[in-house]
């Protein structure tokens, strides 16, 4: 393997012009993933955590669009290349599981045909092989009899089976990226616990680099390698998963850890976040977490947050959290 | 101790059947899936009874049969000793309609978007005639939202607002117990507990009594008092919070324990729970859980396992101890 990241992000900034001005869901936005890594992407609806991944795979809904940075593949940049020569890149090198497997599969498509057009598109092989593969794929995501299941449709399988289905459709074609946008929100917790560990198997064998986008801490503790935590578009803070959950640098990953009733066990109330996430076309001025962050300083009302690199590599934030007083950190 | 509500052999059936001219021509007989089966259990007055089960394990269906919406197909729901399918006395109906409410998950789908919230929070009472000046605006006062929102439209407020105005609907018509049925799933971490710390105080403003219905555990543990967990439509073990989180005594209890994410449980490798929830329309004989069960034996495929008391824990297992 090489040095090169599979994927490297850079000041990724996306953009959605409205008649109130032009909106920005992702707004200078770097992260790297490697080969054989799980990169957990967290944040509540509206940080733009699937609009990050939506833009990296290219599947924008206009208008919204890609208006600064760059998005490398390999190193080579497919952030502003032809749609037509992306949608080749697609599938063969990017794999892409949604949240919800029914509306992400044909349900007038066996699951087998769905599979081998897939795989006849990308690689170079005929009909019978393709199929081969299909079988082999179902088979390698814990399908039971995959040879007998290839025939049937997506509503003949279950919810858990389905998202099993969507996996072995995004890894077919053995991309070496694969998106995962909340991949086991719809799905019950013995489920849930199944598509995780098939997830990190199957990043761990293949060494295919997984980004992980969901809004459970639990998940990202148990698969991520590293985590991003995104809010209001940008980067809050970016580390080891172990470093962010247990000894977290930004006010708002503090928050969020603290807040998850996990953290709380025995004690009579949650901590809580007051207020909400600000909507994207009345962000404050400054820090856009200054007006819910206790730490809040003048300078974070006057001045945007710093980006990572600028502050300790870890937060972007003007005056993270210190690694001395833990205790402090959740209030 | 006296239970508020009494739950005794609950049982639901859904008729699934196809349509009796499929039936004739497909030789096929009616279909009937079990969505609750003989769950009994008591729910004592000012605590919350949280009920934990995976879908399709009859949560719901137990909260919709608890405040009328659904009637059972056998067993009986007595809430201060009224049941309410049976009860022949419109008054007393009447009267413990008045003390029950519900709140349901998605607070998008639960607010009638061409009313003002000010005639959402008041219908329940404006219903029954009584009198509405000014009760939408204290009420929004008391879960943490302004009175100056009253005059508004449900959509101008997040999906935690809307929440707190579905909190603020179910205290309208000042009720005993209220039905919670997931408040807080399509909700965001740090939003979900600012929900659960309102209910929490409302619970000891009103002397409310919960039943609280939910597939998150650790919401669960936060909130509950007494849990029950169910499993395909049937109550497997049911404990007070402690003594379930610490010694969980059924094999399915023990297996959602253990798949359930954990935050301090970095990289671990878990050995994920085997196979799915079966089917309900054919339910596997004897214990449901049997096919999936670690431990099974003979006995288990063949027997249905009757409610025993372990301590303080109800479980209904041949081979828990």
């Amino acid at each position: 393997m090489t040095d090169t990241p599979v994927l490297s992000v850079r000041d990724l900034t996306v953009e959605i012009p409205t008649r109130h001005g032009i909106l920005r869901p992702v707004d200078q936005v770097s992260y790297d993933i490697r080969a054989g890594e799980i990169l957990g992407v967290v944040g509540e609806s509206g940080a733009g955590k699937s609009m990050t991944g939506n833009a990296v795979i290219g599947l924008l809904d206009p208008p919204a669009r890609i208006t600064g940075g760059e998005v490398l593949l390999k190193g080579e940049p497919i952030h502003d290349i032809p749609r037509s020569k992306l949608r080749r890149l697609r599938g063969k090198h990017m794999g892409m599981i949604f949240q919800d497997p029914l509306t992400s599969l044909n349900p007038l498509l066996t699951i087998g045909d769905q599979l081998t057009e897939t795989i006849t598109e990308h690689l170079n092989v005929g009909q019978d092989e393709a199929r081969k593969r299909a079988i082999a794929a179902l088979d390698e995501v814990g399908i039971p009899a995959a040879s007998a299941r290839i025939g049937s449709y997506p509503h003949e399988f279950s919810g858990g089976m389905r998202q099993r289905v969507v996996i072995a459709l995004a890894l077919c074609a053995e991309p070496e990226l694969v998106i995962a946008d909340e991949p086991t929100t719809a799905l019950d917790v013995s489920v849930q616990a199944q598509i995780v560990a098939l997830l990190k198997r199957l990043c761990r064998e293949r060494g295919v680099a997984v980004m992980l986008v969901t809004h459970d801490m639990g998940v990202i503790a148990e698969a991520a390698d590293r985590v991003a935590v995104m809010y209001a578009g940008r980067l809050a803070e970016l580390g080891p998963v172990r470093e962010v959950i247990t000894n977290a640098h930004h006010p708002y990953t503090a928050g969020l850890m603290a807040s998850t009733p996990l953290a709380s066990v025995g004690q009579k109330r949650l901590k809580q976040i007051p207020g909400a996430m600000p909507r994207l076309g009345a962000l404050p001025d400054g820090c856009a977490f200054h007006p819910r962050c206790e730490y809040a300083q003048d300078k974070c009302r006057r001045e945007p947050g710093p980006s990572i690199e600028a502050c300790d590599g870890r937060a972007a934030c003007w005056f993270p959290l210190g690694t001395t007083q833990k205790e402090d950190t959740v209030a | 101790m006296s239970a508020l509500i009494s739950i005794r052999n609950l049982t639901r059936r859904f008729d699934v059947s196809k349509p009796w001219l499929n039936r004739v021509i497909e030789r096929l007989n009616k279909a009937y899936l079990t969505a609750v089966s003989d769950v009994s259990f008591d729910i004592e007055e000012n605590s919350v009874y949280a009920l934990v089960g995976e879908s399709g394990s009859g949560k719901s269906t137990i909260g919709k049969i608890v405040v009328g919406l659904t009637p059972p197909s056998e067993g009986s729901v007595k809430i201060n000793d009224t049941d309410l399918a049976t009860e022949t006395d419109a008054a007393k109906i009447e009267a413990v309609r008045d003390e029950i409410q519900m709140i349901f998950q998605d607070p998008f789908a639960s607010l009638n978007p061409r009313w003002r919230v000010r005639d959402i929070i008041a219908e329940p009472v404006a219903a029954k005639g009584g009198d509405t000046a000014g009760l939408a605006e204290r009420l929004l006062e008391q879960v943490g939202l302004s009175a100056a929102d009253a005059s508004k439209y449900p959509h101008e407020f997040s999906g935690g607002q809307r929440q707190r105005i579905c909190i603020a609907r179910a205290l309208a018509s000042e009720p005993k117990i209220i039905v919670c049925d997931e408040p807080t799933s399509a909700l965001d971490v740090s939003v979900q507990s600012q929900v659960l710390n309102l209910m929490s105080d409302l619970r000891e403003e009103f002397g409310l009594t919960y039943l609280f219905i939910s597939h998150d555990l650790t919401v669960v543990r936060h909130m509950a008092d007494r849990i029950g967990v169910l499993y395909l439509g049937r109550l497997v073990e049911e404990a007070p919070r402690d003594a379930l989180f610490t010694d969980p005594k059924h094999p399915y209890t023990q297996m959602l324990f253990d798949a359930a994410p954990r935050m301090d449980a970095f990289g671990r490798e878990v050995d994920p729970p085997k196979g799915e929830i079966p089917d309900a329309i054919n339910p596997p004989s004897g214990c449901a859980f049997h096919p999936r069960c670690p431990i099974a034996i003979d006995r288990c495929s063949k027997e249905r396992p009757e409610m025993r008391l372990l301590g303080q824990t109800r479980v209904a297992c041949h081979r828990a101890e």
